[in-house]
């Protein structure tokens, strides 16, 4: 036995067994010891629960839903959530993001105090306070009747804010913005990328028109077929009795998550917008002036692109974590994802099943956005003796 | 400097107009950004000072007179806020367990300290004295249970105890994944790479709500001993990529020549790797514990009572309820006092390893 134990090659391999042989050992026991446990409880595992009625109902959803419905409509309806508030939430923050950095690297000190000011007072207070301190903000405007009025067509109130919107579903209004979103995508893509390098310049305009109405058209398309029969396009909200009826309405946990997510992210997003431009060399800029170009081409052709390329590996991070964060809508009630789980596992019981769901849902996104980021990344990377045109 | 030479020092007003007025953009935003800070400034000091109440003697009412901020709410409530449903006449231990930890923290900022036996024992020692302070039971001290404590202690305990069962994690973790060994190494990337990819949240649920179902009785232990130990390996999972970090900077070549030497594993790790590596690692790791102290924040959601929960409660009943942006205000103080100036000294000791490498 000792022999074998000085053996390198085979205690080496003995190590490894033990070790992974003991990692699977404890996963197992702990779900089989679940199983049981629940079994007593008089839960029945498998993924059958999935096509069973909820029961229950969600406050804010994209897609129709009801109690009747079953539950895996109720993960779609948490994932459609938590995708649609972190894009919400991940735009803003890097508009926020984006003007307080640029603040922080401008010769102006007055700026650069008031970007200070911004980061260090927001960055350094926990998420959730600042979740909970905009929920109790907005879930104190006044009531519906004494709703604060904009111009007739926008409406604060404790229930939330009202706006004209437009009678289609839910599903096909964000089938449209994606379709939209897409067609940018591919703008950029012809923009930027290699393939495309050698193509005529007046055609390459010509296609990225063409293909922003086609986005366009297809998008109006998408909204014209998901309109809600019998009733005008664009609603306006209106007061009738207690409440407002018509137009959109934007929940007060909804935006109580998009402000703290955008005004938290923002900081975030302005440390690493202001390292991406310090990181540009005082050479290159000189360089750039030298060579006689206005102060609009050295942002644009020189600091700009240099500079987001040192951002864009931590916005990534940045990124991830941000959609991650989503998951503390719970604390106000925004059915999330994660609050779409937590109550699916109280009310059916279903733990191990949910719980691998979530997990599951979270590696997926969390992967797929670094995967997209990361692509982009690589894209954009300067190449050994890459001519710019 | 040599051209005002011979014109003499620029005067004030020169100064300021190419400071702040040299073009039209930049005259625009100065008066801009000017105007905001000023009306910040005088708006918060109105609000927070000029027309505030301090004093709650007057009770609620005096606040609905002014405009100003009632921090008439913290008079009444401050002991609920800082110490939650910590027994009235036992709120000092509370005061003076939180007072261990600060003291502890700044000592382990002091370089003198700086070294694994040092360290361990400031820090467990601090624990020690912090545990048996709060839980009592020994010098004449009334026991109070877990299940009392609450308030900025609470939020103090959860943190210690995570960093304390989550740094030794951290390093095992980090070893593991550098291993030669193909199939421990990338075991321990999955399990790390899986535990960084999901938010904190989720884990804190699995483990304080979700774990008692799977567990038989036995085994499930307290409700917040498994959310800190939930916590714990989401921050070891963070940390032990940061100290991976911290190896990678340690030149193969060290590690090398002490392997010729005939040095041990052991030694190899514990006297020439990890003091470099952590030394590389020390701007991360203070990055770390200070997003680590902000998530304890996050204990709220699975139902446990510290400073935030505190805080609701605190405006939540009685007369209070309209006062909930100075209770929130008083939060975030006490949050960023603690998260401010550990980041500054994360920020200055970043510096300081950046003079000294070059």
């Amino acid at each position: 036995m000792l022999s074998a134990w000085n053996n390198i090659k085979l205690r080496n391999a003995m190590l490894q067994i033990i070790y992974v042989g003991g990692f699977v050992a404890v996963i197992a026991t702990l779900i089989v010891m679940g199983r049981t446990n629940l079994q007593a409880q008089g839960i029945i595992s498998g993924f059958d629960f999935l096509w069973k009625s909820t029961g229950w109902d969600v406050n804010f959803s994209l897609i129709d839903f009801s109690a009747r419905d079953p539950y895996w409509l109720v993960l779609v309806v948490g994932i459609l959530n938590t995708l649609f508030l972190g894009t919400i939430g991940l735009v803003l923050a890097t508009v926020i993001g984006v003007i307080i950095g640029m603040a922080r690297t401008t010769e102006n000190d007055l700026a650069r105090l008031l970007g200070a000011i911004y980061v260090e007072v927001f960055r350094n207070i926990p998420l959730i306070v600042q979740v909970f301190f905009w929920y109790a903000i907005v879930t104190r405007f006044p009531g519906p009747r004494q709703a604060i009025n904009l111009a007739d067509s926008f409406f604060l109130s404790s229930r939330g804010l009202y706006g004209p919107g437009l009678n289609i579903t839910g599903l096909s209004a964000f089938l449209g913005i994606v379709a939209f979103l897409a067609g940018l995508g591919v703008i950029i893509w012809i923009s930027a990328a290699q393939r495309f390098r050698r193509m005529d310049p007046a055609r390459k305009t010509r296609l990225r028109w063409l293909i922003l109405l086609g986005a366009f058209i297809v998008s109006l398309v998408i909204f014209w077929i998901g309109r809600i029969p019998d009733t005008s396009l664009v609603s306006m909200p209106a007061l009738k009795g207690l409440n407002f009826r018509g137009g959109i309405r934007i929940s007060t946990e909804l935006s109580a998550m998009a402000i703290s997510i955008a005004i938290y992210g923002g900081a975030y997003i302005a440390e690493i917008v202001r390292g991406g431009f310090n990181s540009v060399g005082r050479g290159q800029i000189e360089a750039a002036k030298s060579v006689g170009l206005t102060k609009w081409q050295v942002f644009s052709r020189v600091r700009f692109p240099l500079a987001l390329r040192a951002m864009l590996p931590i916005l990534t991070n940045q990124y991830v974590w941000l959609i991650k964060a989503t998951t503390m809508g719970i604390a106000i009630g925004f059915a999330d994802f994660f609050m779409v789980v937590s109550t699916a596992i109280n009310q059916s019981g279903q733990t191990l099943e949910l719980l691998g769901i979530l997990m599951g849902g979270f590696l997926v996104i969390n992967f797929s956005l670094a995967a997209i980021l990361n692509r982009i990344n690589r894209a954009i990377a300067l190449k050994g003796n890459q001519l710019r045109s | 400097m040599a051209m005002t030479g011979e014109m003499g020092r620029p005067g004030l007003l020169a100064t300021l107009r190419e400071k702040y007025f040299s073009s039209l953009g930049n005259a625009a935003l100065s008066i801009i950004c000017f105007s905001i800070l000023a009306l910040i400034v005088w708006k918060f000091f109105d609000w927070a000072i000029l027309s505030a109440v301090f004093s709650a003697a007057n009770g609620p009412e005096a606040c609905k007179a002014t405009d100003g901020a009632c921090w008439a709410v913290i008079d009444a409530r401050w002991r609920l806020i800082l110490f939650g449903l910590y027994p009235h006449e036992e709120h000092w231990r509370s005061a003076l367990a939180c007072g261990v930890v600060v003291v502890m923290t700044v000592l382990s900022c002091l370089p003198y300290f700086w070294n694994g036996r040092s360290i361990s024992v400031i820090w467990i020692g601090g624990f020690l004295a912090f545990y048996f302070l709060m839980k009592g039971g020994i010098l004449g001290m009334p026991v109070v249970d877990e299940q009392s404590w609450g308030g900025l202690s609470l939020t103090v305990f959860i943190f210690v105890t995570t960093v304390l069962v989550g740094t030794p994690l951290s390093i095992l973790l980090a070893l593991l994944r550098r291993s030669e060994l193909p199939w421990i190494s990338a075991l321990t990337g999955i399990v790390i790479d899986s535990v960084r990819s999901l938010p904190l949240l989720t884990i804190l649920f699995a483990f304080a709500v979700v774990l008692p179902f799977l567990l038989p009785d036995w085994a499930s232990g307290d409700k917040l001993y498994r959310a800190i130990f939930g916590s714990a390996l989401f921050f070891a999972a963070y940390q032990a990529e940061i100290i991976r970090g911290g190896m990678q900077g340690v030149p193969t070549g060290q590690e090398e020549a002490a392997k010729s030497l005939g040095i041990r594993y052991r030694h190899r790790i514990q006297r020439i790797l990890l003091p470099q590596a952590f030394k590389n690692a020390l701007p991360a790791t203070i990055n770390q514990f200070v997003i680590t102290f902000k998530e304890t924040s996050l204990f709220i959601i699975i139902g446990f009572f510290e400073i935030l929960a505190s805080g609701n409660a605190a405006y939540g009943t009685g007369n209070w309820t309209f006062a909930f942006v100075e209770v929130y205000a008083f939060i975030a103080m006490i949050y960023f006092v603690f998260v401010f100036s550990l980041s500054r000294y994360g920020a200055f000791l970043e510096r300081r390893m950046d003079v000294g490498d070059h």
